[in-house]
């Protein structure tokens, strides 16, 4: 039944991969943002206190009888000590030479009277933070320049960057993690909605083409409202065409009984074995067309009722009882016998004109596909429902088509040279449905066919 | 070409041992890779811990050579690559070999983060500096416990003293100058005992040696700033002397070892470091090793112990030590001709 529709992309994944590559995005530049804000303090924290020292051997600075001296105190070096270990460097220039420290320390391009500079420079093949100040020292007749360089590697720097790193992709993660999963309860709340629709529409039986009233957001509206306009104008277009059928049997099967009964007349009186052979046919076919008149009246009938069903208590041991009543003078035109047997009270509640229709239309069948001299058996039970089940000796149903058998205009392949419009087993499943049953038809290993109509 | 790669390999180790020790000696077969230790500890003190590390190691051998701190300093710079270990007990100039790069990083080695610096300098004694006394020069007298009271038991008797106080010369022992700079830092009370131990004609000695050899024959009466241990090792000197830890202040050194960044043998070296510093741990079997261990634990004045840090290069800024020499001079060594000054 279900029809192949062709998908291209899902609005679901759509949704679900722009708020996770969002929340992706979001995550990387929080970490970036952080961590560039994190180094920043680090780095100035390190140079808070690069420059403390510098300022302190620079304060020891003194010219004593012509000669610069630097008596800085213990705490100048001892305040870059780190957890790290981190290795510290210095220089001390007047004006261009080095009068103390590192002699290879890269010399800092500072301004004279300059107050803190920090660069990084490579020493001895490492980064090396580097902060420096110079001072001109006056004394009598006496003016020079005094630059004092501090400089300490940066492995506590790195250290305390790779904590915050850590805990900041962490977080990232965390925050990405809780978005995902966000994102993905917010697309199947969505989408649970368009499925609910979807399961309430597929649920439907194959007639109800009634416009949906449920409540639906705001978003599925327009969907909605052209599904329900299509469905009316469906139902607006079955009705007439089952009108059309219906008006075009019933004014069929009145000029085909006149033409029957001309015809019969017309047998009697021609005596040519030819003429009586092909007037014969004639009737047979005529038969035929106004067997499928019926059919389709009933047919109609069925599917009208169906609709409003007439709830009523149905005894169908009773039914059975009647209908063989009226069949039994067909069956012994062909020497059939009918044997009724019956187990238990079976009731069900239903429509009782059509479950009368369905039940003749089964036993119609068996008699039209029994042979000669034959029995067929019809046995009433209300275990483990309430059913009723025919079986004859007849050939039995192709096993390929079994299936099939009971769709509309279907008639089996076997059953060449027998009247039949193919909608007998059509009116009784769709009764079998209509009263929430269904209609089974095999094969029996003895020989012959079985129909069961259950409820 | 070959000829002067035979030259070359005739002249190098002629240059290598071209170096006066104060004491060279190979420990384990001859055969195998030798590992080159300079240290400026005394063999005796040594030998049971490289005896111990080679029954352990066979296939490796040691020489072990020893120098003075400030000549280990400069003999090590002048060429990294002939030594493997090196070993001092002058904290300032180890540091800064470490800071300027010369030491090897080991990270497997566990070691408390005060005893360690960088991961590649590793202390493993713990040795307070001392006051040592020949017990018969201060017979009936009280023996001094601080530095105060050395002052005054001095002053008391300059004549019983002079010329028979010892203590390092700064200027050649690198052990020396940082004990004293140590003690400068500490209080001025040193300055005080440096003056009065040069109005006494203080004799000043390049090493512990020596001074315990002239304490217990009794050239001199008592030494300042002596390492302890040397003392307390001696059998011979030990009813002879008394050695004194200032109850003031004491000043306490760590000997250190480093493992050279130009060595050829890094995980043999490496190895070496980690059974010393596990030896001389508390808990191992200290009573076969004749080094002081470290101890791990602080004492009650807490700030005891030099710290591991770069501040120790302060003392070695060439300015700082052009000043404190300057002072120490003037105040160690008071010419005869001019004794009032």
């Amino acid at each position: 039944m279900t029809e192949v529709v062709r998908v291209a992309g899902s609005l679901r994944n759509r949704l679900a991969v722009t708020l996770v590559g969002g929340a992706a995005v979001l995550a990387i530049l929080l970490f970036v943002v952080v961590r560039n804000y994190a180094a920043q303090i680090a780095q100035a924290g390190q140079d808070q206190i690069i420059g403390a020292s510098v300022s302190s051997i620079l304060d020891a600075a003194v010219v004593r009888d012509g000669v610069v001296d630097v008596d800085f105190p213990y705490a100048s070096l001892s305040m870059l000590s780190t957890e790290f270990d981190d290795r510290v460097f210095y220089a001390i220039y007047q004006d261009d030479a080095v009068i103390s420290g590192y002699d290879t320390l890269p010399r800092s391009d500072i301004a004279a009277n300059t107050d803190r500079q920090y660069e990084t420079v490579v020493f001895d093949g490492v980064p090396v933070r580097l902060a420096s100040a110079s001072r001109t020292l006056i004394g009598a007749g006496f003016r020079t320049n005094i630059v004092v360089s501090v400089g300490q590697t940066q492995d506590a720097l790195s250290g305390t960057l790779n904590g915050i790193s850590r805990n900041v992709a962490l977080f990232g993660a965390g925050f990405f993690a809780l978005a995902t999963l966000i994102a993905f309860w917010a697309t199947s709340t969505t989408f649970g909605q368009l499925q609910a629709l979807t399961t309430a529409i597929t649920r439907r039986g194959p007639k109800d083409l009634r416009p949906v009233v449920k409540p639906i957001p705001a978003e599925l509206a327009p969907l909605v409202s052209s599904l329900n306009s299509l469905m009316a104008r469906l139902n607006q277009s079955l009705l007439q065409s089952e009108n059309f059928i219906t008006e075009a049997a019933h004014r069929v099967r009145t000029p085909l009984a006149t033409v029957r009964s001309h015809a019969e007349t017309t047998l009697h009186r021609v005596e040519r074995p030819e003429n009586r052979q092909a007037l014969r046919a004639m009737v047979r076919a005529i038969d035929e067309s106004s067997r499928a008149a019926g059919q389709l009246l009933d047919h109609a009938m069925i599917a009208f009722r169906a609709d409003n069903l007439d709830q009523q208590d149905i005894d169908l041991g009773a039914l059975v009882q009647e209908l063989l009543v009226q069949l039994t003078p067909i069956a012994e035109m062909k020497d059939i016998d009918l044997e009724m047997t019956q187990d238990g009270n079976a009731a069900v509640r239903g429509d009782p004109i059509l479950v009368q229709n369905a039940l003749r239309n089964l036993i119609d069948n068996a008699l039209k596909y029994s042979p000669a001299e034959s029995t067929i058996t019809i046995s009433v039970s209300d275990v483990p429902t309430a059913h009723v089940r025919v079986c004859d000796q007849g050939t039995g149903f192709d096993p390929d088509e079994i299936d099939d058998l009971a769709k509309r205009f279907k008639r089996g392949t076997n059953v060449a040279g027998i009247v039949g419009s193919g909608l007998g087993l059509t009116i009784v499943e769709d009764v079998a449905h209509a009263h929430g049953g269904k209609l089974t038809l095999e094969n029996q290993k003895t020989g012959g066919a079985c129909v069961t109509l259950s409820f | 070409m070959r000829y002067l790669v035979l030259l070359a390999l005739w002249v190098l180790p002629m240059l290598a041992h071209a170096q006066d020790w104060e004491d060279q000696r190979m420990f384990g077969v001859d055969s195998s890779p030798t590992m080159r230790i300079i240290s400026s500890t005394d063999t005796s003190f040594f030998a049971p811990i490289i005896e111990s590390f080679l029954a352990e190691r066979p296939d490796v051998s040691i020489e072990y050579l020893v120098t003075g701190t400030a000549d280990l300093d400069q003999i090590f710079r002048a060429s990294p690559a002939e030594f493997d270990v090196v070993i001092s007990s002058a904290m300032d100039l180890q540091l800064k070999l470490a800071n300027d790069g010369f030491a090897q990083r080991i990270d497997d080695i566990t070691h408390p983060a005060w005893a360690q610096w960088r991961q590649s300098l590793f202390a493993f004694t713990t040795e307070p500096a001392t006051i040592v006394i020949n017990k018969a020069a201060f017979a009936g007298q009280d023996v001094p416990r601080t530095r105060l009271e050395l002052i005054q038991a001095l002053r008391a008797d300059p004549d019983r003293f002079r010329g028979r106080v010892g203590t390092y010369d700064v200027r050649q022992s690198g052990l020396g100058y940082l004990f004293a700079t140590q003690d400068a830092r500490a209080s001025e009370s040193f300055w005080r005992l440096t003056e009065v131990m040069g109005s006494l004609d203080a004799r000043l000695y390049c090493c512990s040696g020596e001074m315990i050899d002239d304490l217990a024959d009794g050239t001199i009466a008592v030494a300042y700033n002596v390492l302890g241990s040397y003392a307390q090792a001696r059998q011979d000197t030990r009813d002879k002397l008394e050695v004194i830890l200032p109850s003031d202040f004491p000043t306490t050194m760590m000997r250190t070892a480093f493992v050279s960044r130009d060595t050829l043998q890094p995980q043999t070296a490496a190895d070496f470091i980690r059974h010393l510093t596990i030896a001389q741990s508390q808990g191992a079997d200290l009573a076969s090793f004749p080094l002081p261990p470290l101890i791990t634990e602080l004492d009650a004045a807490g700030r005891s112990r030099i710290a591991l840090e770069p501040a120790l290069m302060t003392y070695l800024d060439r300015l700082k030590r052009r000043t404190f020499m300057r002072e120490w001079e003037s105040a160690i060594i008071q010419s005869p001709s001019a004794p009032s000054q």
